[in-house]
């Protein structure tokens, strides 16, 4: 399978990208957009049965300070 | 007892302690008030086991501006200059999360340079790990090489030094601690009293999110309950943000609009609003709805307990507000007034102007009951000690040149004597263009301050291993260790830190250690005449598995008179090649010994008196010109202090260190990799070094540079090895690194 | 006087403007003017402008300073980009290519090799052709990158000013490209830091080669 995860920092951890590109964007024009959260995006495929739980907690993510979210993208490309 | 009656023991409190809680403020406190009194009165805040004993260190100094209690000590460095400096722990954070423990720990260290008016000019870094063949530790060393590059390189302040150990005693708490050194106009250094009554509080730079709440959550009231998640006790660097804060401070002092200044670090608003107060003899009141809050639902406690960083605390006198505010926004960084200084000599907690905490500051921060140790000898050696691989044991099967050349490289290549180079390239070491020594260029980092015109030395040191051997002497070789280093650089010291590591101090064999240890400390500081000016103490380290070894840290500031004259640690080609001091090796608590296993209690008793004339010789010598390289003698005793000399000049030596084993009556092999303290190899022409040799102090010329081999013959035991596969050794920790992927 | 910007999060700006100093004078300019007025040159200094978060110079180069070096650089004027500086020019489009994460994934400080390919920029007019310079390196986000035929144009058209000598790449930079120029040449940007190399005491001063030619090709223009 093909999947998608998507790793954020935990909700109230301080996230200095967010934080930062949010600060950033009045100056730009761009009003009224707040809770910025900079994250990442992991591509992956799969054979079945991969345990992708646990490679999230032990790789992907660092579950002491984020969250991940495993999104099935079945087999077609994503 | 109910269980919101034992709750103060959840919080680290004891019986007695709550007790005295309850008498000094006539009545129970309330859960804001408990939060407040377990943290300022926890071991890391109140030094309640340790302070008794600190009180032998040396402080004063003709040199010395600001002694222990303040943010950092500082000393003078001539014409109205001031240098700054601190060393500081952060463990714990490091063994739970280490890229951002280290970062943080970063981050805290230069907040307690700044808080001063000092700019922070260099930082470095004394860590300690567990074996590298152990997975953890090679993830905790990449991490927290990462995090102290993340933090440093990101906020402009280079990494000039440092020093790692892998011992499988730290295995399960490995040691991260940072030192800062900062610049400053001496009449422009502030203090942290707060003073004024009517004066406000000022909370600048980050907002304040529930970070490194930890131990207080069990405080939490039963909706918050739920959710674990609610609480990270990880607390998040940003050096952006304290990039901003530093500027905007440093700006704020000069332009004389603050009356005090004090970092937010452990126990956070409760720390330093209380010693604020504590050292101003005055009151303080914080409204805890005016703490600009990242997160929404915060409950009293936890904002005055949280340990966001990038935060500072500074007194403002009202008319000088606006200008304040002003400035803070165009730093881009955070500043809310939560408070004001009072004459009642309490601390307010207020929610919205009502009184939800009372407390004198007095009995917060200095009630504290202090511990007398109960320190006994251990009566065998507590630690373990390695199997000695027979197949691969180096040097255990005789001594014949063969041998020794193969121990030789062994201990090049091993973890904690090989060349560092693999971390150190990851910290920016050149910005603020100071740096006339960079990592491993001599024994101690060069700073040139054009400034103050005025160029300072600084090292950091300490080894657990051999303070376990023997507290006392261990650590006043790590004092005489960091001088020697900065000798060999051509400084004279001005002043120490100390970082004090160490396990339960509530156990007798550590209360001995803690004990004899701070005895080494203060009688190795009197002996050199260097005031200690400030220091940390980090206690508890251990697990069930045992206790760290103690370990002392050691961060040490000197001046140099000539930055053009700064050592060197490369020997040229054709140098003659002197040992020099009263170094008289030993096997006992060495790199070899704990290679083969065969560690124990015990080690020599030093000359203090002759090393530090030693120390003054060399230092001269270096000022002078008289040398091209001088070396310390450590870890791996002659053979590799030699072989260093030797691979940064990329040069070949031929040594017979005869007379050595001679004079000091020992076998070849001890000669060879015993160590000590008070030992030296200088390079230099023949003649400057016979010079030297008038000079009342042991000084062997043994060899000379030159070639491409290093050969060293000392009475049975012979080494010959070719100068690249030494070097090759001695290189060879960022491959081994790089070869196992880090989890 | 040569400019040197200052972002939040700047971190080299007093050591340009030290280097500045040994040729000319020099001065700080905040992100947030507008106006560059007669300023003979501007640097844009290294650091971690914004944190570099999101992208290295991927923020600064929205500051107005930016938007007045734009007019500077469309002016023909003298403009060195250092480090993040680099970023930022290329974030900004003031030069070509892109900066990623080192080869190595890691921060790396190291004194390196860099040799002259053109001298007839504003940042190596003072410089020989050939030339090799020993300058500190210190980035985590230095690998310059531009698609094959994009750097096929880029070579034939001599807009590579600085490359690492051979077996000095720090960082993997295709070509080992070290620094760049746009096509007038007034504007170059570098990876290694010549602020950093201007005084032996500190290491080299090979890099003061640089902030002498901003000197140099300023001149005609102040004329």
């Amino acid at each position: 399978m093909k999947a998608r995860v998507l790793i954020r920092p935990k909700e109230g951890i301080l996230d200095p990208q967010g934080k930062a590109v949010e600060r950033a964007l009045p100056a730009l024009g761009f009003d009224g957009v707040s809770h910025v959260r900079v994250g990442r995006l992991v591509e992956l495929e799969a054979e079945d049965g991969a345990d992708l739980e646990a490679l999230c907690e032990k790789l992907l993510a660092n579950p002491l300070i984020e969250d991940y979210e495993i999104l099935s993208t079945g087999s077609e490309s994503g | 007892m109910t269980v919101s009656e034992t709750r103060h023991r959840e919080l680290g409190l004891t019986d007695a302690e709550f007790e005295r809680i309850v008498t000094l403020l006539g009545r129970a406190p309330n859960d804001v008030e408990l939060a407040m009194f377990s943290l300022l009165w926890s071991e890391h805040c109140a030094y309640k086991h340790s302070r008794k004993l600190l009180r032998r260190l040396p402080t004063e100094g003709a040199r010395v501006l600001l002694g222990p209690g303040e943010n950092a000590g500082a000393v003078s460095i001539g014409d109205g200059w001031a240098v700054a400096f601190k060393v500081e722990s952060h463990n714990h954070p490091s063994a739970v999360e280490p890229f951002q423990g280290a970062a943080t720990g970063v981050g805290g260290i230069l907040r307690d340079v700044f808080a001063l008016g000092a700019r922070p000019i260099a930082v470095l870094d004394s860590l300690r790990f567990g074996e590298l063949e152990s997975e953890r530790s090679r993830y905790l060393f990449d991490r927290v090489v990462a995090g102290i590059g993340h933090y440093g390189n990101s906020i402009g302040v280079p990494t000039v030094g440092g020093e790692v150990y892998f011992e499988a005693p730290y295995e399960h708490n490995c040691l991260v601690n940072a030192m800062c050194v900062g610049l400053a106009r001496a009449e422009a250094t502030i203090r942290s009293a707060a003073a004024g009554p009517g004066n406000a509080i000022v909370l600048m730079g980050a907002s304040t999110g529930r970070d490194g709440i930890g131990g207080a959550s069990v405080l939490a009231s039963a909706e918050l309950e739920h959710g674990e998640e609610k609480r990270p006790s990880v607390q998040i660097g940003d050096p952006f943000e304290e990039a901003k804060l530093l500027e905007c401070c440093l700006e704020l002092l000069d332009r004389g609009l603050l009356v005090a200044l004090q970092d937010l670090g452990a126990a956070g608003l409760t720390s330093s609003a209380g010693e604020m107060a504590s050292k101003g003899g005055v009151g303080i009141d914080i409204d805890v709805e005016r703490v600009p809050l990242r997160e929404a639902d915060m409950e009293p406690f936890e904002v005055m307990v949280s340990e966001s960083q990038e935060r500072m605390l500074a007194v403002v006198e009202p008319q000088r507000l606006d200008e304040v505010i002003a400035l803070c926004e165009r730093w881009e960084t955070g500043a809310a007034v939560i408070g004001e200084v009072t004459g009642s000599g309490d601390f307010r907690v207020l929610r919205d102007g009502e009184v939800i905490g009372e407390m004198p500051v007095g009995a917060l921060v200095d009630g504290c009951p202090l511990y007398d140790l109960a320190p006994a000898e251990p009566e065998s050696w507590i630690y373990g000690n390695r199997e000695p691989e027979p197949t691969t044991d180096p040097g255990g099967a005789g001594s014949g040149a063969e041998e020794a050349g193969a121990t030789l490289l062994a201990l090049l290549a091993s973890p904690s004597i090989a060349s560092k180079r693999w971390a150190f390239e990851q910290y920016d070491s050149v910005v603020l263009s100071h740096t006339v020594r960079r990592p491993e260029a001599v024994d101690a980092a060069v700073l040139h301050l054009h400034e103050a015109d005025a160029t300072i030395a600084v090292a950091i040191d300490g080894n657990g291993r051999r303070v376990a051997c023997e507290p006392y002497a261990g650590t006043i070789e790590a004092v005489l260790e960091c001088a020697q280093n900065l000798a060999c650089s051509g400084a004279e010291p001005l002043g120490l830190t100390n970082c004090l590591n160490f396990g339960n101090p509530e156990k007798p064999h550590v209360a001995w250690q803690l004990d004899r240890s701070t005895q080494g400390l203060a009688d190795a500081c009197a002996a050199l005449g260097v005031p200690v000016v400030g220091g940390n103490v980090s206690l508890y380290n251990e697990t069930e598995e045992g206790p760290i070894y103690p370990t002392p840290v050691v961060g040490m500031v000197g001046e140099l008179p000539d930055p053009t004259r700064a050592g060197g640690l490369a020997a040229g080609d054709g140098d003659a090649i002197a040992v020099c001091g009263p170094f008289s090796p030993s096997l006992a608590g060495s790199e070899l010994a704990k290679i083969r296993g065969e560690l124990g209690p015990g080690l020599p008793s030093l000359p203090i008196a002759a090393l530090s004339a030693a120390i003054a010789l060399v230092r001269d010598a270096v000022r002078s010109g008289l040398t091209t390289a001088a070396h310390d003698v450590s870890d791996g005793g002659l053979a590799c202090a030699l072989a260093e000399m030797a691979i940064a000049g990329e040069i070949g030596l031929e040594v017979d260190l005869d007379p050595l084993v001679e004079l000091r009556g020992c076998s070849g092999e001890t000669c060879l990799f015993g160590e000590g303290a008070g030992g030296f190899v200088l390079a230099g022409s023949r003649a400057s070094l016979e010079a030297l040799a008038d000079a009342g102090i042991d000084l062997v010329l043994v060899g000379a540079a030159g070639g491409d081999r290093i050969v060293i013959s000392a009475a049975e035991a012979e080494i010959a090895v070719a100068l690249a596969d030494a070097a090759r050794a001695w290189r060879s920790l960022g491959e081994r690194l790089e070869a196992v992927p880090v989890p | 006087m040569i400019g040197v910007l200052q972002f939040p999060g700047s971190c080299d700006e007093r050591d340009a403007v030290l280097a500045c100093e040994r040729v000319d004078e020099a001065r700080l300019v905040w992100h947030r003017e507008a106006e560059l007025g007669d300023l003979a040159a501007v640097v844009i200094p290294g650091g971690f402008s914004y944190g570099d978060y999101l992208r290295a110079g991927a923020i600064a180069r929205f500051a107005p300073a930016m938007e007045a070096v734009r007019e500077f650089a469309a002016a023909g004027r003298p403009v060195l980009g250092i480090c993040n500086g680099f970023q930022v020019l290329c974030e900004a489009g003031l030069l070509p290519g892109a900066l990623l994460p080192n080869a190595g994934l890691r921060f790396v400080c190291r004194q390196v090799e860099v040799e002259v390919e053109r001298t007839d920029t504003a940042a190596t007019a003072a410089c020989q052709r050939g030339d090799r310079l020993s300058i500190p390196v210190k980035h985590l986000s230095g690998r310059w990158f531009a698609p094959p035929q994009a750097l096929a144009e880029l070579e034939e058209s001599g807009r590579i000013v600085f490359r690492y000598a051979a077996g000095e790449n720090p960082n993997g930079s295709v070509a080992d490209v070290a620094g760049m120029a746009n096509e007038r040449g007034n504007v170059v940007g570098l990876m290694p830091h010549p602020e950093h190399a201007v005084d032996p005491l500190t290491g080299s001063a090979d890099g003061l080669k640089l902030f002498e030619s901003l000197v140099r090709s300023a001149a005609p223009a102040a004329v």
